[in-house]
């Protein structure tokens, strides 16, 4: 009895502990992007969004305007796709779902070089949308192998019965099947919208001018180009600024979230 | 004539038939299913078969960023081995893939199976362990660059106060085991409770009854996670280190943020060494011939991976 108490008691002490930790960094962050020289107020992401090397409003809307091409295009290709590879059978079909995973395997930065070089011979060089079209690449593995077991879970005779109704496959698709997989649409979206919010390397590599920079960029710019002294407490401002939407995020749409991760890490 | 050739799409749905109705009918129906998957075959040929082929190729060639480029096989191989700074970042890239594979590996397997059965407060746990993850990386390293900075980090002045320093030590730039440390704990923060996630998807798919069984059997706890849980989980534990090697192998972002590389390029990884070939040195060939046999590596390990879990399987 007493070493059960005692283990309940280790277990409470080092989770509590750990738990701790954890959430420390994330607390501190949003403390030290608060605090003045005199006190607590908004003077950092004052400085944050208008020292010399700070980040300005359009590379607040070059992210959102990233991140909603990338999720329209994400959704858009997995849905057909999905849709394609869940419910048809076509010549190829085997080897392009290989194919489309073999996309793990290979790490971005062993091929963004090459896509560097291929945006720049199709026009989109330094170009959001050429940058999109990446970062919608780099999600269908996940989103195309969650969006075709959402198809193959829908049972088949909701499909035929709306065919006797004489829907199309198109109509069958947008009226019957894609509210059946919204689960998946929105674990894809949710998904697609981090990556694109949050990358860091693809945008660094095929973004050149300070304009077109996603706010990520530039608020790793503040660090990576002042020679000086760092303003810590400025780019603090931006870390808040930048986790504040996938918190909220995270807060309401947990469960989709931790699927996410977990399908997206056992399917390799 | 309009029986005939009324489009299949508005027939009811019935099992495809002999004869030349049926076969039509399947034959428009792949169609369309090819016509479904077209987008998808066009932005994985245009976006990812094509480049590699093109990293393949480029790799042959003296590829300067802004001049025609010409065949030079097998120069920006061989090169790869003369170069100094390609020399320390393979060992250090190494180096660091191990340390954080065995850190990394023992906090989340901890934080599993601390958090594995329902208790009180244990979904308040997973949920503190598995935040960080809902920050960017890039986002996090600057988190941290803040956090072990003398300027405006608690850091040196908490362990000032427990006396375990003295003075100031600059954490992200000082020495080359502080700075491989700060990304090392960087990484331990934001990457923990996500491979506990994984880890935890294990743990619970093993059937209790195995536990009662062996605890009838007068097994240890000891002994029960030896010949018990680890064995069970190795498919999974498989997929963990593979997710943390290759991760590592690919470490970026926490050098070039938060130590920039340094002190004296003593943490520059490999991928920062592409990057530097490619848009520092101008050199896209150089960098493309690095990335081709850092690919082939992980291909490797990949391969590694799927035959210890297909050995499992059977």
């Amino acid at each position: 009895m007493r070493t059960g108490v005692l283990k309940s008691w280790g277990y409470g002490a080092t989770g509590g502990a750990l738990a701790i930790l954890f959430l420390f960094p994330l607390l501190w962050s949003g403390w030290a992007s608060l605090r003045t020289g005199t006190g607590f107020g908004l003077e950092n992401y004052d400085r944050l969004f208008t020292s010399d090397n700070g980040i300005r409003p359009h590379h607040v809307i070059n992210s959102i305007t990233v991140s909603a091409l990338t999720v329209g295009g994400t959704l858009l290709v997995s849905t057909l796709g999905g849709y394609a590879f869940g419910r048809f059978r076509f010549p190829g079909k085997e080897t392009l779902f290989l194919v489309t995973l073999a996309i793990l395997m290979v790490p971005y930065a062993t091929i963004l070089i090459a896509l560097y070089v291929l945006l720049g011979w199709l026009g989109l060089q330094d170009s959001l949308i050429g940058l999109s079209l990446v970062l919608i690449m780099f999600q269908l593995p996940f989103s195309l192998f969650m969006m075709r077991n959402s198809f193959e879970a829908i049972p088949l005779e909701l499909e035929e019965s709306a065919q006797v109704d004489g829907c199309t496959t198109v109509t069958t698709l947008t009226r019957i099947l894609l509210p059946a997989v919204r689960p998946g649409l929105i674990t894809v979206g949710l998904f697609a919208f981090l990556t694109s919010w949050n990358e860091f390397f693809a945008p660094l590599i095929l973004l050149n001018s300070t304009d077109k920079f996603t706010t990520t960029l530039a608020v790793v710019n503040m660090r990576t180009a002042s020679h000086g002294s760092i303003d810590y407490a400025a780019l603090e401002a931006g870390v808040v600024v930048m986790a504040v939407p996938c918190l909220i995020l995270f807060a309401f749409m947990q469960r989709s979230y931790v699927r996410g991760f977990i399908s997206g890490a056992l399917k390799g | 004539m309009t029986t005939i050739l009324t489009p299949p799409t508005h027939t009811p749905a019935r099992p495809v038939r002999a004869g030349r109705r049926g076969l039509t009918r399947a034959r428009r129906r792949s169609l369309l299913g090819a016509l479904y998957a077209a987008p998808t075959a066009a932005m994985v040929g245009a976006f990812f078969v094509v480049p590699l082929l093109l990293v393949v190729w480029m790799s042959l060639h003296k590829w300067p960023l802004l001049a025609p480029a010409t065949y030079n096989a097998p120069d920006n191989y061989t090169n790869i081995s003369e170069n100094q700074l390609i020399g320390s970042a393979i060992a250090f890239t190494l180096k660091y893939t191990l340390v954080m594979t065995v850190l990394l590996f023992g906090l989340a397997f901890g934080l599993a199976l601390l958090v594995q059965r329902r208790r009180t407060g244990v979904g308040f746990f997973r949920t503190a362990f598995f935040l960080p993850m809902a920050v960017g990386f890039a986002s996090a390293s600057l988190l941290f660059l803040g956090l072990l900075s003398d300027e405006i980090g608690p850091v040196n002045e908490v362990l000032r106060t427990l006396g375990l320093v003295d003075g100031y030590v600059s954490w992200t730039s000082g020495s080359s085991t502080t700075a491989l440390s700060s990304a090392v704990l960087l990484v331990l923060w934001r990457f923990a409770g996500f491979n506990m996630l994984i880890l935890l998807t294990g743990l619970q798919a093993i059937p209790l009854e195995i536990y009662e069984a062996a605890r009838i059997d007068g097994a240890s706890r000891w002994q029960i996670f030896r010949r018990v849980t680890l064995p069970l989980m190795r498919p999974t534990i498989a997929l963990v280190l593979t997710l943390m090697t290759t991760g590592s192998l690919l470490a970026f972002d926490q050098f070039w943020i938060l130590t920039r590389g340094g002190p004296d390029n003593s943490t520059t990884s490999l991928v920062m060494v592409i990057y530097r070939e490619a848009f520092i040195r101008l050199d896209l060939g150089s960098a493309a011939a690095i990335s081709v046999a850092l690919l082939a590596v992980l291909v490797v390990v990949n391969i590694i991976q799927l035959g210890v879990l297909r050995r499992r399987s059977s």
